[in-house]
């Protein structure tokens, strides 16, 4: 005790004198040598950043070579273009700051939201978009569980159908034509990026993006391309495809995509 | 003469480049942003041409600001900087909390719906309040300990500058819907790549005025600001790895994908936390405690441990924000252990911090910015007590998704970050603007308490919200049904997400107090006040040494 008195005292000193405490101590006592790095700049940002670049190497390298990190499951595709630009649109919206994509494995939400997430459902996410806050209900399967004009309606003034909502109204997307982006680049960079678009999807993404919420049109090449692709229109104004259709065709088809029935025979025999 | 034409000259390069840009963007956001570059660019070139001083120059003689003095320009832009952004930044949490309780506030029009400004919100006092903070008075600090001026002198104005400009296309860019949806992390790529060159910058300045320094060693709070320079710097560019659809539009979609994508996402997000908002904060801790109190740091050998313990053990615990995720259970179990081991070196560091006060304990009654940056500490170390609690699997459960994450996050950035850069603030608006004192110590004082009540009320609903919530989610009847529908949850919300948004109106208002006293404090002016006590200061001795030794 003694001893930590004049060593503090010591340090007192050099720190009224403008230096630091530790050194008054440290120049008398070195400690495992840990003054050679605090007296040479590169050689402390060297260690500092290896201790620091170890952690995620560990943890997130292995994600990209472990096969088992996303186990195959049939069904899932990539992003129609009406989808993606619905999906774009949940982004702009920042929806995600609400709502979350990942249902846990626990009986209560699988009882509320349905089976639990896989991460193979998620291998076309680009951004991921699981989220981290539920002010509002989880959304991975509420695509076919509530209608169109209840997805409009509830978008244009959510407290009409969910009177206790907190939820923004989104009105302005009816109004606002879905086309003006190319989608041809958008499919582009996200074939770049390993999603397996075909050159025809990539061609005839434009005109995909407005067929999907054109009743008129018919749907088996796009449904060929893109099983389980819901087509018709989604806002209830078939004379314009506007952002609405885009969103509610996303909306629509969140956790559609995986037959559950079968993905759990083909668990049960593993 | 030669230096102010290049100067002038790549701003206005910059300026048509940017205008090009503008004229060839595929989307307007993109356009309103390149627009806003270039009147940034324009505004340089006019400061630099009617800023010169050419008598001088033609003389030969450069203007030069007193060398004998420490360079403090950039470091009281940074306070000021950090004042102004922190009244936005609050003021927008506010906004959105009062949102969530009368949802009427989000006006209908998409540029102020919940899902646009609460980035503001996140960005406003993480970035814009937190960031100046950290980079002003990393600058006052690194001069002082290494008793030498800033190396790079112009290139410190640019950092604060560039800064500034990636702040505003940040801030907007949330505006307009431009977003990667990667919390923390939305900006897009452009402007990405923009503070990874002010980064790039500011690591350089800060690099090499510890090159200059005239003590042989490095002080502790600079070990804490490089690591969180070095290794922001790592996180920024590996988590915005992107490709853009155009390079005249402003969306990109992200190089991963799924659990890749989701664990990058989190290994930055909380180390956003780790090295943005804990060891710079240790650092200013490690200065401005130690000066304020004026007692040396507690114990060497702590600070050693703890500085090494804490960013090796830190950068593990991400995965603890993806517990039941599709992300594989061996990943979310190391980052729960790494979570849990983490209270240590954090307690460490606290306990380095509050027992520097030894000896000095009574300040804590006389000196109400001593008593600031004692609960800035208690509550850190409240907070990185709750974060492991919460990153335990089977706590997370019940509490992931859920409000307590909020209140949890709120503790430890109001209580802990906030406080802190109080106190600092506090500390260097006196000194910087060369002023006796603080306009008024007394006023600190209800600044303290406001935010200490504002804090508790804020905390306290979010545990009472976030507990309930999660209870109510899975809650089973006798007949083994569940129990609430969602929208039940929600309207139980009701009078927490109130009971927030005072406690919240509380801590803005402690902050109105210290813009205020700052304010008067710069105009030079002293509160005719009962006094309290102060910590005294030398400006005769707050210089550099001479250069020979």
């Amino acid at each position: 005790m003694p001893q930590r008195t004049a060593r503090s005292l010591r340090k007192y000193d050099a720190m009224t004198s403008e230096t630091d405490g530790a050194e008054g101590a440290q120049a008398k006592a070195p400690w495992y040598n840990h003054g050679r790095i605090e007296r040479n700049i590169g050689l402390l940002s060297v260690l500092a950043f290896i201790a620091v670049a170890i952690g995620g190497a560990v943890e997130i390298a292995p994600l990209f070579w472990i096969d088992r990190t996303i186990e195959r499951v049939e069904g899932v595709r990539p992003y129609t273009p009406l989808e993606l630009a619905g999906r774009d649109i949940y982004i702009r919206e920042g929806c995600y700051t609400c709502h979350s994509q990942m249902i846990r494995p626990f009986r209560d939400e699988v009882e509320r939201y349905g089976h639990y997430s896989l991460a193979a459902e998620s291998m076309y996410d680009h951004p991921f978009q699981w989220g981290s806050k539920r002010t509002g209900p989880d959304l991975a399967r509420v695509g076919n569980r509530y209608s169109d004009e209840w997805h409009v309606q509830h978008l244009v003034d959510p407290r009409s159908v969910v009177p206790e909502s907190v939820m923004p109204t989104y009105a302005f997307l009816r109004e606002r034509d879905v086309a003006g982006p190319d989608m041809t680049a958008h499919l582009r960079a996200l074939t770049r990026e390993g999603v397996p678009y075909t050159q025809s999807d990539i061609d005839k993404a434009n005109e995909d993006l407005l067929a999907q919420a054109d009743p008129n049109t018919n749907p088996a090449d796009l449904q060929r391309r893109y099983p389980r692709a819901q087509v018709r229109d989604f806002d209830g104004n078939p004379d314009q495809t506007t952002e609405m259709d885009a969103l509610v065709a996303y909306l629509q088809m969140l956790g559609t995509l995986v037959d559950f029935n079968r993905v759990r025979a083909e668990e049960l025999s593993q | 003469m030669n230096g102010v034409l290049n100067r002038a000259g790549i701003f206005i390069v910059a300026a048509m480049v940017a205008l090009l840009a503008a004229m060839n963007a595929a989307d307007w956001g993109f356009a309103v942003h390149m627009v806003i570059v270039a009147a940034a660019a324009t505004l340089a070139m006019a400061w630099t041409l009617t800023r010169t001083d050419y008598a001088d120059i033609a003389k030969g003689i450069l203007p030069v600001s007193d060398a004998s003095l420490y360079d403090d320009d950039p470091v009281r832009w940074g306070v000021l900087a950090t004042v102004i952004w922190g009244v936005a930044g609050l003021a927008a949490g506010l906004f959105i909390a009062l949102q969530l309780a009368f949802p009427v506030l989000n006006l209908g029009i998409e540029y102020t719906s919940f899902g646009r400004l609460r980035p503001l919100h996140t960005s406003g006092v993480i970035f814009a309040f937190g960031g100046n903070i950290l980079i002003a008075s990393s600058l006052y600090v690194v001069q002082r300990t290494c008793r030498a001026r800033l190396a790079f002198p112009s290139l410190a104005r640019f950092v604060f500058w560039g800064y500034q400009l990636f702040l505003v296309l940040a801030a907007s860019g949330y505006l307009m819907g431009i977003t990667q949806s990667r919390e923390y992390a939305e900006p897009e790529w452009y402007v990405d790549i923009w503070l990874t060159i002010v980064w790039v910058a500011y690591l350089a300045v800060f690099v090499g005025t510890i090159m200059r320094r005239r003590e042989p060693h490095i002080y502790v709070a600079n070990w804490f600001y490089l690591s969180f320079i070095l290794t922001i710097a790592m996180l920024h560019i590996v988590n915005n790895l992107a490709i853009p659809v155009s390079i005249f539009g402003s969306k990109s979609y992200s190089l991963f994908a799924g659990v890749q994508d989701a664990l990058t996402q989190w290994w930055y997000g909380h180390n956003a936390v780790a090295f943005f908002l804990t060891t710079p904060f240790l650092a200013m801790m490690y200065y401005f405690v130690p000066k304020q109190a004026q007692r040396p740091v507690y114990s060497y050998r702590l600070s050693i441990i703890h500085f090494w313990s804490l960013i090796f053990i830190y950068i593990w615990a991400g995965p603890h924000h993806l517990h039941y995720t599709a992300l594989p259970d061996w990943a979310q179990t190391l980052g729960m252990v790494f979570s849990i081991i983490l209270w240590m070196p954090s307690w460490g560091g606290m306990i380095n911090g509050l027992m520097t006060l030894n000896g000095a304990w009574d300040k804590i009654r006389t000196d109400p910015i001593i008593r600031m940056m004692v609960i800035a500490m208690a509550f850190y170390g409240m907070a990185t007590f709750e974060g492991p609690m919460l990153s335990i699997k089977a706590v997370n459960s019940l509490s992931h998704y859920t409000d307590w994450t909020i209140g949890h996050v709120h503790a430890g950035a109001l209580g802990w970050n906030g406080m802190i850069s109080f106190a600092a603030i506090y500390y260097l608006a006196p000194r910087l603007w060369g002023r006796q004192r603080l306009y008024s110590l007394r006023m600190v004082n209800w600044h303290f308490w406001l935010a200490t009540l504002g804090i508790v009320f804020y905390a306290a609903a979010m545990w009472v919200a976030g507990i309930m919530q999660g209870l109510m989610w899975r809650e089973y009847g006798a007949d083994g049904y569940l129990v609430y529908s969602f929208a039940e949850t929600v309207a139980a919300m009701h009078p927490m997400y109130v009971l927030r948004a005072l406690g919240g109106g509380m801590y803005l208002t402690g902050f109105f107090i210290l813009v205020y006293n700052v304010w008067m404090t710069i105009k030079g002016q002293v509160r005719d006040e009962a006094p309290m006590s102060e910590t005294p200061h030398n400006a005769a001795a707050d210089r550099p040494l001479p250069k020979e030794v």
